[in-house]
């Protein structure tokens, strides 16, 4: 009974959504404003339902009900109960539906929370944000449907990818999603502010957390997506531009300039059309992103299902959707009257900059994930790798995080060069020296990482540059958040430069006994012994590891493992962490002279770059606290007429 | 008012990606990528015999006016087991098949032949893999159908199914 509860749940989530969109629909007519009070507690129980759908899918995977044709396809008996748990949203249905759960939840706290946005716009941002519910509804329960039962009921399931078998599965995909989906309420703000017209710093004030909050989700799982790549594949890479990655990535980099542009709309009332835009195409990017994943347009590790008639049914919606709400914005957005004007040289300005540069990688990345697509239809077949990534996409990335460092040292409005020059010279000077001792201590260095590593230590400097001279404790808690997500940004390229510069890296066959050397450390294998844990067997190799001539001996264990149900190998790196790097080694297969493949990498200080990314986030969450505090204390109503008094 | 068209720009661009988009879903889907030899003369080579007492294979041999099947495959290759009766079955249709044996040993050739079949005409043995680069191969199986003068005109990655047949068959038949 289970299962036909969550489907119930999900009919009547679905059917919610539909009444969501014609109480909207009808509220926004003249006199219609009655209906405003019941549209509100209708997108809260859409969401509540949602969510009851999948909190039965869980239980039916906690529970491995195989008659359940979805926990029987992914689940086994056998597994942990981690893994069963998270094994829900491991495949394509269950995916979805978390999908749909995080869309209808999100608008459900909307319609509890917002209390800034004009009523008009509110409900006409609930109707959008119904409308795009709906369609996946139907998407879910006419070419997804996870409650679909199986008969005869089999002895047992097929089990869980083996890849997916790790805790990472119960963090990332969540996390991700939250971000990922969450950022669909700015696409609804959006579609609401071009029905009623109604573009100013007041809507953007009322966006703005929603948009940090989903941004926060979006970066701490793309870091953790980043970091569980590393260790689970064994290839001792972090980013390897796959086209899932990329789906990811895309609305972060919207997200991102919309984070922005919607700031300047806020205070200084300008880009009033492009904030609209941006918010537009983040969830576009969402959406055409679950398109090509879920599709199976493009190959990836990722793609679980691949099935065109599902394909063509997200084509309908993604037409529908994003054709909707680029048509909406063609015909509303000129009559949206044009914000105040501000110079050249000017915070204004650099966020300007900022959001043209994210839009050029925005679009390196999207021409580069839909190039093989669009050649392909044209007749030849490419694909497209790092190589093209990282030369088109680096260096505009570099002019960035340059201009982050100067971005928040400008004053609103106007400024002067000269003054500018004086508050970034000790970052500039700082930046000049490392660029000379770099050039002259480690000749050779590739341009990219050479200038990475150059701009991270002067960016870094110049980030917290804000804070100088100031009171610390009297400081808006947004500024601090600011100036640690900007820090994050430099840490993490300082990790990327680093990496790609002086990462040490060795490929032996070796005999037990054998010692081998990586960057500063010797490491000697000890030999293989076979182990097992609950749905594994595993060959485990010990290596004893020490730095230099001497220094304190510690073991490494990577593992090469056969999972039993599916029978599938994986390798399972060690990894030992160090202050200023980490040591990473994995095991291959043994020769017939009772050799062992080893794979061993030394990386000084890779982990700037998740940690730069938790930076990000963690700025991100105090810059929402902050504003959130600002705006408790000040009232709706007051905000505008303070805003007018700045001005 | 002039520039209100920009306005319709993003429409328009989406559209477009949308266009290219529904083709990638219901063109047929084809993902091997092809030698980008097919339409040309096969390289020169001359491969020693892979076992004592057969004849090796040289390109002037397929360039005598009669079409050939060439099967790249090795004794160590499990899919090269798996499409085994289907070489048999061309060669029973009359069809001349000559194998490449890459990195192979004579001892375990014979073997493989004695237990999956042989429809061999010439066996080369390509010990270094140069021959199989040469001829646009990334792996074993695959399978070249070659023209009377030498002219490479098809090409199959992976073993050769039962549906397999019927293409096999047209591209020899093509190549007469």
């Amino acid at each position: 009974m289970i299962a036909e509860a969550g489907l119930a749940a999900l009919w009547l989530a679905a059917s919610l959504s539909l009444l969501q969109l014609f109480l909207g629909a009808a509220a926004l007519r003249p006199g219609g404003e009655a209906l405003l009070r019941i549209v509100r507690p209708v997108a809260v129980a859409q969401g509540l339902l949602a969510g009851l759908a999948f909190l039965m899918l869980i239980w039916l995977f906690l529970r491995t009900d195989l008659s359940v044709q979805l926990v029987a396809a992914n689940s086994h008996s056998m597994k942990p109960w981690l893994y069963k748990f998270a094994g829900a949203w491991g495949n394509h249905e269950g995916s979805m539906l978390l999908w749909v759960t995080v869309l209808a939840v999100a608008g459900g706290f909307v319609a509890l929370l917002e209390r800034r946005l004009p009523q008009k716009t509110l409900i006409a941002t609930l109707a959008a944000q119904a409308t795009i519910g709906l369609g996946f509804y139907a998407f879910l329960l006419f070419a997804s449907n996870p409650f679909t039962r199986l008969f005869p009921v089999p002895a047992e399931g097929n089990g869980l990818n083996p890849l997916l078998q790790d805790p990472g599965l119960a963090f990332h995909p969540p996390t991700l999603y939250f971000g990922y989906v969450g950022i669909s309420v700015a696409f609804s703000f959006a579609v609401g502010a071009l029905i009623t017209r109604d573009v100013g710093p007041a809507f953007a004030r009322a966006m703005r957390p929603w948009v940090l909050g989903a941004w926060i989700f979006l970066t701490l799982g793309i870091t953790a997506g980043s970091y569980w790549a590393y260790y689970e594949l064994g290839w001792g890479g972090w980013w390897f531009w796959d086209p899932v990655e990329n789906a990811s990535l895309m609305p972060w980099l919207a997200a991102t300039a919309l984070l922005h542009s919607v700031t300047v709309l806020a205070t200084r009332d300008g880009l009033r059309a492009w904030t609209i835009m941006l918010a537009v195409v983040a969830f576009s990017m969402s959406m055409i992103g679950t398109f090509l994943v879920r599709s199976g347009i493009l190959t990836s590790v990722h793609a679980f299902a691949v099935d065109p008639r599902r394909g063509a049914f997200i084509l309908v919606l993604l037409l529908l959707y994003i054709g909707g709400a680029l048509a909406l914005y063609g015909l509303r957005v000129g009559t949206v009257k044009e914000g105040s004007k501000f110079d050249f040289l000017s915070r204004e300005g650099a966020l300007v900059a900022n959001n043209l540069l994210i839009t050029v990688i925005l679009g390196v990345v999207f021409v580069g994930t839909t190039y093989p697509l669009i050649t392909e239809a044209l007749g030849t077949k490419i694909s497209v790798g790092p190589p093209y990534f990282n030369a088109a996409a680096g260096p505009v990335a570099l002019i960035l995080v340059a201009i982050m460092g100067a971005g928040p040292l400008l004053r609103w409005r106007r400024d002067d060069l000269s003054k500018l020059a004086g508050r970034i010279a000790i970052p500039a000077l700082l930046g000049g020296a490392i660029l000379l001792a770099l050039v002259l201590l480690a000749p050779g260095l590739r341009v990219l990482p050479l200038l990475g590593l150059t701009l991270a230590i002067a960016v870094g400097v110049a980030s917290v540059a804000p804070l100088w001279g100031r009171n610390l404790r009297r400081t808006p808690l947004f500024t601090w958040g600011m100036v640690i997500a900007h820090l994050g940004v430099a840490v993490a390229l300082a990790g990327m430069a680093s990496e790609s510069a002086f990462t040490k890296e060795t490929l032996v066959a070796a005999r037990p006994g054998q010692a081998v050397r990586v960057g500063p450390y010797t490491v000697r294998f000890d030999g293989v012994d076979p182990i097992a844990g609950p749905n594994w067997t595993a060959i485990e190799a010990t290596l004893t590891a020490w730095r230099g001539e001497g220094g304190a001996r510690f073991e490494m264990r990577p593992q090469a493992r056969m999972f039993s149900s599916p029978p599938t190998p994986t390798s399972e790196a060690a990894i030992q962490t160090m202050l200023d790097g980490q040591l990473y080694i994995a095991i291959g297969e043994a020769d017939e002279q009772g050799r062992w493949q080893l794979r061993l990498w030394w990386k000084p200080f890779v982990t700037l770059i998740w940690l730069g990314g938790a930076l990000v986030a963690f700025g991100g969450l105090l810059s929402l606290i902050g504003r959130l505090r600002r705006e408790r204390k000040i009232r709706p109503e007051s905000a505008d007429e303070l805003q007018e008094a700045l001005a | 008012m002039s520039r209100k068209w920009i306005l319709w720009v993003p429409l328009g661009l989406f559209v477009i990606f949308l266009g290219f988009v529904a083709f990638g879903l219901y063109a047929p889907a084809n993902r091997n990528i092809q030698s980008g030899l097919i339409g040309q003369r096969v390289p020169d080579f001359d491969l020693p015999p892979g076992m004592p007492g057969r004849p090796g294979l040289s390109s002037p041999s397929l360039r005598q006016g009669r079409p050939h099947v060439v099967n790249i495959f090795a004794s160590w290759c499990l899919p090269c087991r798996v499409e085994a009766p289907q070489l048999e079955a061309l060669s029973r249709r009359g069809i001349p098949i000559d194998g490449i044996a890459v990195r192979d040993r004579p001892e375990d050739l014979a073997q493989f032949l004695a237990t999956y079949g042989d429809p061999f005409r010439t066996i080369g043995a390509d010990t270094d893999r140069r021959v199989q680069i040469e001829l646009g191969s990334a792996g074993v199986p695959e399978t070249f159908v070659i023209d009377g003068s030498g002219v490479i005109r098809h090409q199959h990655i992976g073993a050769i199914t039962e549906g397999d047949m019927a293409n096999i068959v047209a591209a020899y038949e093509a190549a007469r």
